[in-house]
C-alpha cells in the first residue's frame, strides 16, 4: 500500500523526523481556513506568509505534473484546492489537499532507505542533490547497504534522522521510506518537505493496526470494471484492444498477451486468476466480457498448482449465466487438463484448440474487422 | 560437485506443511513420481504418521530420527507466509543444502533475512514463490504437473523461468517439439529471490546433461540483465523469452514481480542485454523450438 504524503509525514512525526506544519483538508473552504490558522494571514499583501497547496496522491512525479501550488495568502489556497480537488494527477483523484507552512529552504537533499532487489538486503540512499526524481540523480546517490538480518542494527548508519528513518523502514515493513526533498532549512535545520511511503502489502498480518488506520489508501483509480476487480481480489488492467485475454500467473497472461500482438491483434486487458484467485475464474471473465470493444476471448489456462479443471469450471459457469455471443478460443494444459477438456466438450460443446499459438490466431483472426471475403473479383 | 539446484532420487527430501490440503495433495504426486520423500515436518502434529510417512515437530529432529547416518537434503515449503522464515531456517539447520519455498506473499524483510541466513549456513534457497523445480524423470519439488508426459520429458534442455505457469507451457512447447527436458528451475516470481536467474544459468552452465539452456524472464527488475554475464560465458546455447512487451509501463502485472519503473527493467533493456550476451530472445513461447533448431540443437528425449 502506497501512502500519501500527508500519511507518510504522520509517520515521520511519530518518529521526530521534522515535518512542516501543515492541515489536510478536502474542501476549498476548509483550505482558507487552515491557511489562516497556520499564519497565512488575513489574505491581504501586508501579512505575507507564502503557504503551499498539495494534491494528495499516492505517485511521484507530482509537482511536475502540477499538483504542488506555492499561494500567498488564504484566498490563493482555498483557489488552489478548488482547483486541485476532484481533480486527477498522474491517473489519480485528488480527494484531499495538503495546506503547509512554506519553509525557507537553503539546499536541499534527498534520504530514502529502500530494497535492493538484486543484492536482496535494505540499503540507505542519500544524496547531496535532491527535489528532482530520484532516476535523475543515479550517479549522485551514494548508496549505503544495510544488514539483511537486522537492518538497523548495522553499523555506520548515522544518527539522527537517519537512524529514525531505518527504524521506520524496520518497525512499519516498508518497501520504501523516502524523505526528497530533504531540506537544510536557512536556519540550519532538517525539514522533510515530502515523503513518500510505501507499505508491505505481505506484511499485513502483523501490521493490521497500521494498514487499518491508513486504509483505504490513495483514491482508487481506473475504470469502474478495474476498481471492482480490484475489490474481488482480482488484477486487470483494461488496454483498449479488442482480444480479451484470460490466463492465470502474470507471466504467462503478459505471454498471451504479447503473442497477440505478434499474430496481429491488440489486447483489450490483462486478467491474470493465478495463485490464490485461481478459483474467481467467473468474475474475472465477467469484468472481461464487459468491457466495450471487446471482440474476441482468448482463455489461455497451463496448470501447475492453479488447476485447469477448477479455473475452466468458472469459466463454464460464467459463459452459461452471460451466454455471450463471442467467439472464444482456448487453450489447457498442466495439471487438471484432462477434465478441463471434457468440462469444454460437454458443457459447451467447445474444442480446446491443440496449442497457444493456434488459440491465440483463432482469437485473433475472430476478431479482425469483417473481410470482404466472398466479394472479393 | 553436483549442483545443489538439481534434485536426485537419492536426495532425502523432507515436506514442511505435509499434513496440509496442498502438502498432502503434492506429497503424493512427488512420491509417485520418484522423489525421496522421507519425512514431513508439522509443529503441531509431531509424532504422528501422514500419508505412510513420520511427521516430526522439526527438521532437525527429522534429521536425527534414523541415527548418526541418518540425515536431510532437501526441504520443500507448503508453510503460509508468516512461518515460512522459521521454517527455511530449521531445514538449513538440520542441514538440507536446498530449500525449495513454494510460499507466497512472505513479506519482503522476512525473505532478505531468510536468504541471508541460509546463506550463512550454506544452504541454497530457491524461490519464494516458486512452482519447484523438476529433474524430468526423476524427481520434481514443488508444485509442478511433471507426472504429465504431455509436459515434461526427460531431455538435454535447461530451463530457467521466473513464472510457474509460463515455465510449465514452455515445457509443453518444448516437448511437443520434441525438446525434452534436463532440468527446470522455477526461481519465483518475486522481487528479491534466494536464486537469481544468474545463478540458475550459471547452475545449468555446468550441468552435464544440459546441452541447451531456455531463459523464460519477465519485465520488471534487472534479473535478466544480471543474467546475461552468465549466459555471454557460457558455451552452450541459449533462447530467451521474456514476457511483457505489451504490458504497458508504471502498472503493477500481477502481485509483485512485474512493474516497470521509470527506465529500469523494461522489456527493450532485458532484450538487448541477453541479446548483447549472444542468446537468441524470441517474441512466443511457441518459437523456441524453432530458435533451438536454428542454433543446431537437435530434439533429444520425449
Amino acid at each position: 500500500m502506497r501512502l500519501t504524503e500527508a500519511q507518510a509525514k504522520l509517520l515521520f512525526a511519530e518518529r521526530n523526523i521534522p515535518v512542516p506544519r501543515s492541515r489536510l483538508v478536502t474542501t476549498p473552504a476548509e483550505a482558507e481556513a487552515a491557511a489562516r490558522e497556520l499564519g497565512g494571514g488575513d489574505g491581504g499583501p501586508a501579512r505575507h506568509q507564502a503557504m503551499v497547496v498539495k494534491g494528495q496522491v499516492g505517485s511521484g512525479g507530482r509537482g511536475k505534473a502540477g499538483g504542488v501550488v506555492f499561494v500567498e495568502n488564504p484566498i490563493g489556497a482555498a483557489r488552489a484546492a478548488a482547483r486541485l480537488l476532484g481533480s486527477e494527477l498522474k491517473g489519480e483523484l485528488v480527494v484531499a489537499v495538503l495546506v503547509e507552512e512554506a519553509i525557507d529552504v537553503a539546499a536541499e537533499h534527498y534520504l530514502s532507505v529502500t530494497v535492493d532487489a538484486s543484492a536482496g538486503r535494505p540499503v540507505v540512499m542519500r544524496s547531496g542533490r535532491g527535489g528532482i526524481e530520484v532516476e535523475a540523480m543515479v550517479d549522485e546517490i551514494e548508496v549505503f547497504p544495510l544488514d539483511p538480518v537486522d537492518p538497523a542494527s548495522t553499523p555506520g548508519i548515522a544518527d539522527g534522522l537517519e537512524r529514525s528513518l531505518v527504524e521506520l523502514f524496520v518497525k512499519c515493513d516498508a518497501l520504501i521510506v523516502e524523505i526528497n526533498p530533504l531540506a537544510v532549512t536557512t536556519g540550519g535545520g532538517l525539514v522533510a518537505l515530502d515523503g513518500k511511503i510505501e507499505l508491505d502489502d505481505s506484511a499485513r498480518f502483523r501490521q493490521a493496526a497500521l494498514h487499518d488506520r491508513f486504509d483505504p489508501g490513495p483514491a482508487p483509480t481506473g475504470s469502474e470494471r478495474e476498481r471492482r476487480a480490484a475489490e474481488l481480489g482480482l488484477r486487470l488492467i483494461e488496454l483498449g484492444g479488442e482480444v480479451a485475454v484470460l490466463a492465470n500467473g502474470a507471466g504467462l497472461t503478459m505471454a498471451t498477451m504479447d503473442a497477440v500482438v505478434a499474430a496481429g491483434g491488440r489486447p483489450a486487458n490483462f486478467c491474470e486468476i493465478g495463485g490464490d484467485a485461481y478459483t474467481k475464474a467467473t468474475p474475472a471473465l465477467e469484468l472481461v466480457l464487459a468491457q466495450p470493444g471487446v471482440r474476441s476471448l482468448v482463455v489461455n489456462f497451463c496448470g501447475a498448482f492453479a488447476r485447469c479443471d477448477v479455473m475452466t469450471e468458472g469459466v463454464v459457469e460464467a459463459w452459461e449465466r452471460l451466454r455471450p455471443q463471442l467467439p472464444v478460443a482456448f487453450s489447457v494444459a498442466g495439471t487438471g487438463r484432462d477434465a478441463a477438456v471434457d468440462l469444454l466438450r460437454s458443457r459447451l460443446g467447445v474444442e480446446p484448440h491443440p496449442s497457444m499459438e493456434a488459440a491465440v490466431r483463432a482469437a485473433v483472426a475472430a476478431a479482425a474487422p469483417a473481410t470482404t471475403e466472398g466479394s472479393e473479383v | 560437485m553436483p549442483d545443489p539446484l538439481i534434485v536426485t532420487r537419492r536426495h532425502r527430501v523432507v515436506v514442511h506443511g505435509m499434513t496440509g490440503r496442498q502438502g498432502t495433495f503434492w506429497t503424493e504426486r512427488m512420491r509417485d513420481y520418484g522423489t525421496n520423500i522421507v519425512a514431513g515436518v508439522s509443529p503441531a502434529k509431531g509424532g504422528s504418521r501422514h500419508l505412510g510417512l513420520p511427521v516430526f515437530t522439526s527438521a532437525v529432529e527429522a534429521a536425527r530420527a534414523g541415527g548418526p547416518d541418518s540425515g536431510i537434503d532437501v526441504s520443500v515449503l507448503f508453510v503460509p507466509p508468516a512461518g515460512a522464515r522459521a521454517a527455511a531456517a530449521d531445514a538449513a539447520q538440520a542441514g538440507a543444502h536446498l530449500v525449495v519455498v513454494l510460499t507466497e506473499f512472505i513479506p519482503v524483510a522476512d525473505t532478505m533475512a531468510m536468504v541471508a541466513e541460509a546463506r550463512e549456513a550454506g544452504t541454497t534457497i530457491i524461490g519464494p514463490n516458486t512452482a519447484g523445480v523438476v529433474n524430468p524423470g526423476e524427481t520434481f519439488v514443488g508444485f509442478m504437473p511433471a507426472f504429465d508426459r504431455r509436459i515434461f520429458a526427460p531431455g538435454s534442455v535447461g530451463v530457467v523461468s521466473r513464472s510457474g505457469s509460463l515455465g510449465t507451457l514452455t515445457a509443453v512447447e518444448l516437448t511437443r517439439a520434441g525438446y525434452g527436458q534436463s532440468s527446470f528451475l522455477g526461481i519465483g516470481g518475486d522481487p528479491v529471490s534466494g536464486t537469481s536467474t544468474a545463478e540458475a544459468v550459471r547452475a545449468l552452465d555446468g550441468h552435464r546433461r544440459t546441452e541447451a539452456i531456455v531463459v523464460i524472464g519477465e519485465i520488471g527488475g534487472r534479473k535478466e540483465e544480471e543474467a546475461a554475464a552468465v549466459v555471454a560465458a557460457s558455451d552452450k546455447p541459449v533462447v530467451a523469452f521474456i514476457a511483457g512487451a505489451a504490458s504497458p509501463p508504471g502498472k503493477r502485472m500481477g502481485h509483485a514481480g512485474a512493474i516497470v519503473e521509470g527506465s529500469t527493467g523494461t522489456h527493450d533493456s532485458k532484450r538487448r542485454a541477453l541479446t548483447e550476451a549472444g542468446a537468441t530472445v524470441v517474441e512466443t513461447p511457441w518459437q523456441i523450438p524453432g530458435a533451438l533448431a536454428a542454433l543446431g540443437v537437435a530434439p533429444s528425449g520425449v
